[in-house]
């Protein structure tokens, strides 16, 4: 579903300020896969997220979606097949808008867009059915201005936008850690509930341990633009935040770098 | 001073359709465009050259619009492919304009290459036109009696200009905002709104902008022609300070009427336009005034419409406060009262 093939990119190339950003990066998702990723920051993440929706290129490599060769495509071409949920919950959605018009938007990704009425009385139906699922009570403020929502409710409808047509790929860019505790495990259900439905093949980038065990069932570890560990579905099942730990030292032979990151559970 | 006013909202409701276009660009798309200095001028030198040169004025119009789409056009194409910024981007659209502008003029005469302005005294225009329907109507008359029955004596000469504009401004207020609530209408929205958002849902940003700026262009270009043929002159000079007065008309509006939704948003700026063009008609009438300080008075009228808002609001909370704590203290006396 999702092929990276030798995947490099630098950084202010030839200056002192020069940072291999990602190096060799080759990876393989069939389609349902639910992959977590995790590492350090400046492992090379948000990068390989950014190579994926196309915000960024590769200086070489090439990016596949659906067997389709995307390298070269603009990031709103691919984002024809592309969901995305960013980290700060105000990046996905407009907030001048109203809740339906969002969705249309959302509704609209797939599709050319014309000159339809974005929501119309069959449409407005649909969202309802969908903004129901998330069971925040949005489907009775249809009308109201995105901008008026709460940070954990606007992030709970980017998801539901983000997976409205049933993208490809979903990408989840660390979408749970600009929230709450309680907010962030709402969204991680939501995040379960609606990748499951439609069978989603998923990227997801995360800074907590915990979620990167519970979620998905593959996991992949970052280290300096390279991928150092991947877990696959049958070793994932019984992994933990220890083992996690040991597998860094043993391959990188330091002791993990003891930011908020790691450690946070 | 009733016949001024009268001028004024005739004025103000062409000059209305200049708004929107402000609106498009300023509110909706986020956009600051001061392409519209020169392409109210193109749109005026359009009509006004096509119509001397023997052409129909609906004709002359209908160009003089797609001259201001493809300025508008052209400003975006200098902003998204070249990446110019924004503000630069207008400002160099807006100088270009004045040499082209001057060209088209230039293409009624063969003395010169160039030419400031065009006269339409002796030409029809699509008020012309629109004259000799109405006259037969007998409106004017019958207008003209009820307001000579309840005392005023100075008449408007034709009521048909207001009912026509009336009519065409309000004809392109409800497709403006019918527009914006349709898919492509959301999009641009949207890019106003959070770029990043709508280029991860695929849209083409760079497309969208381009396509905004050039309708919000041939809305300006449409009321400079329109201007032109009530005036019945076009001049590589009107259109200076037209961008103020398209941002004066949005502010005065919204700060009166509200934003609540794009419906009542559109409405705001039109009666901001018109508000607009009475306020300067009556400063005019002040006695140490004059038409050159015209531009001096529009400058201090978005200053005015930009703090008074706000002012006005702080000083509503002021008074709210000070309620409620008159309140506490009150209660709190009982309180204490009640405890001895």
């Amino acid at each position: 579903m999702l092929k990276l093939d030798g995947i490099n990119k630098i950084f202010n190339e030839a200056t002192p300020d020069e940072k291999i950003a990602l190096d060799q990066i080759n990876l393989d998702l069939k389609a349902g896969d639910f992959v977590t990723v995790i590492g350090s920051n400046g492992a090379g993440k948000s990068t390989m997220m950014n190579m994926i929706s196309g915000a960024l290129t590769p200086d070489f490599g090439t990016v596949e979606i659906d067997g389709k060769n995307v390298t070269k495509y603009a990031e709103y071409k691919r984002s024809q097949f592309i969901g995305r949920v960013f980290q700060d919950p105000m990046a996905g959605t407009a907030p001048a808008m109203t809740i339906e018009e969002n969705l249309a938007i959302a509704y609209s990704r797939n599709k050319s867009r014309g000159l339809r009425i974005g929501v119309d009385k069959k449409r407005r139906e649909l969202f309802r059915e969908s903004l129901e699922s998330l069971h925040l009570n949005l489907e009775n403020r249809l009308t109201a201005k995105v901008g008026l929502l709460s940070g954990g409710e606007r992030q709970a409808l980017s998801l539901l936008m983000a997976t409205f047509t049933k993208p490809s790929i979903l990408l989840l860019d660390e979408h749970t850690a600009a929230l709450d505790p309680s907010r962030a495990e709402l969204i991680t259900k939501l995040t379960k509930q609606l990748v499951d439905k439609d069978n989603l093949t998923t990227l997801m980038v995360t800074h907590n341990m915990q979620q990167a065990l519970d979620l998905g069932n593959r996991l992949i570890m970052m280290d300096k633009g390279q991928i150092i560990l991947e877990v696959e579905p049958e070793a994932k099942k019984d992994l933990t935040i220890a083992d996690l730990m040991d597998a860094f030292q043993r391959i990188r032979g330091e002791k993990l770098v003891s930011d908020r990151t790691l450690l946070s559970v | 001073m009733f016949t001024a006013i009268f001028g004024s909202v005739e004025q103000g409701i062409i000059y209305a359709i200049m708004a929107l276009g402000v609106y498009l660009t300023f509110r909706v798309l986020d956009f600051p465009d001061l392409t519209v200095d020169g392409s109210f001028v193109t749109g005026a030198a359009t009509a006004a050259t096509l119509i001397v040169l023997g052409y129909h004025p609906a004709l002359a119009t209908a160009a003089a619009i797609v001259a201001g789409f493809l300025a508008g056009c052209m400003t975006g194409i200098l902003h998204t492919k070249a990446k110019i910024n924004p503000l630069l981007s207008g400002i160099l659209m807006m100088i270009a304009l004045y040499s082209i502008n001057l060209r088209i003029m230039g293409t009624t005469t063969e003395t010169a290459i160039g030419r400031p302005n065009v006269p339409l005294s002796n030409v029809d225009s699509l008020f012309t036109i629109f004259f000799g329907w109405w006259g037969n109507l007998g409106i004017d008359t019958a207008f003209n009696n009820v307001l000579a029955s309840i005392g005023i004596d100075n008449m408007p000469k034709t009521w048909g200009t207001l009912f026509i504009m009336i009519i065409v401004t309000f004809s392109i207020k409800i497709i403006f905002d019918r527009f914006l609530k349709t898919e492509v209408g959301l999009a641009i929205r949207a890019t106003g709104d959070n770029d990043k958002m709508i280029r991860s849902f695929s849209a083409n940003t760079d497309t969208l902008i381009i396509l905004g700026l050039g309708i919000s262009n041939a809305l300006v270009a449409l009321s400079g022609a329109l201007i032109a043929q009530y005036t019945k002159f076009a001049d590589v000079s009107m259109g200076i300070g037209m961008i103020v007065i398209g941002l004066a008309s949005v502010i005065i509006g919204e700060a009166i009427l509200g934003t609540k939704t794009i419906v009542r948003t559109t409405l705001a700026v039109i009666v901001g336009a018109i508000i607009y063009r009475i306020v300067i008609a009556i400063a005019l009438r002040v006695d140490f005034l004059d038409t050159g300080d015209m531009k001096l008075i529009t400058a201090l009228i978005v200053v005015v419409a930009l703090i008074l808002p706000k002012f006005l609001e702080k000083h509503k909370e002021r008074t709210r406060k000070a309620k409620r704590r008159a309140e506490h203290k009150v209660a709190s006396g009982q309180e204490a009262k009640h405890l001895a």
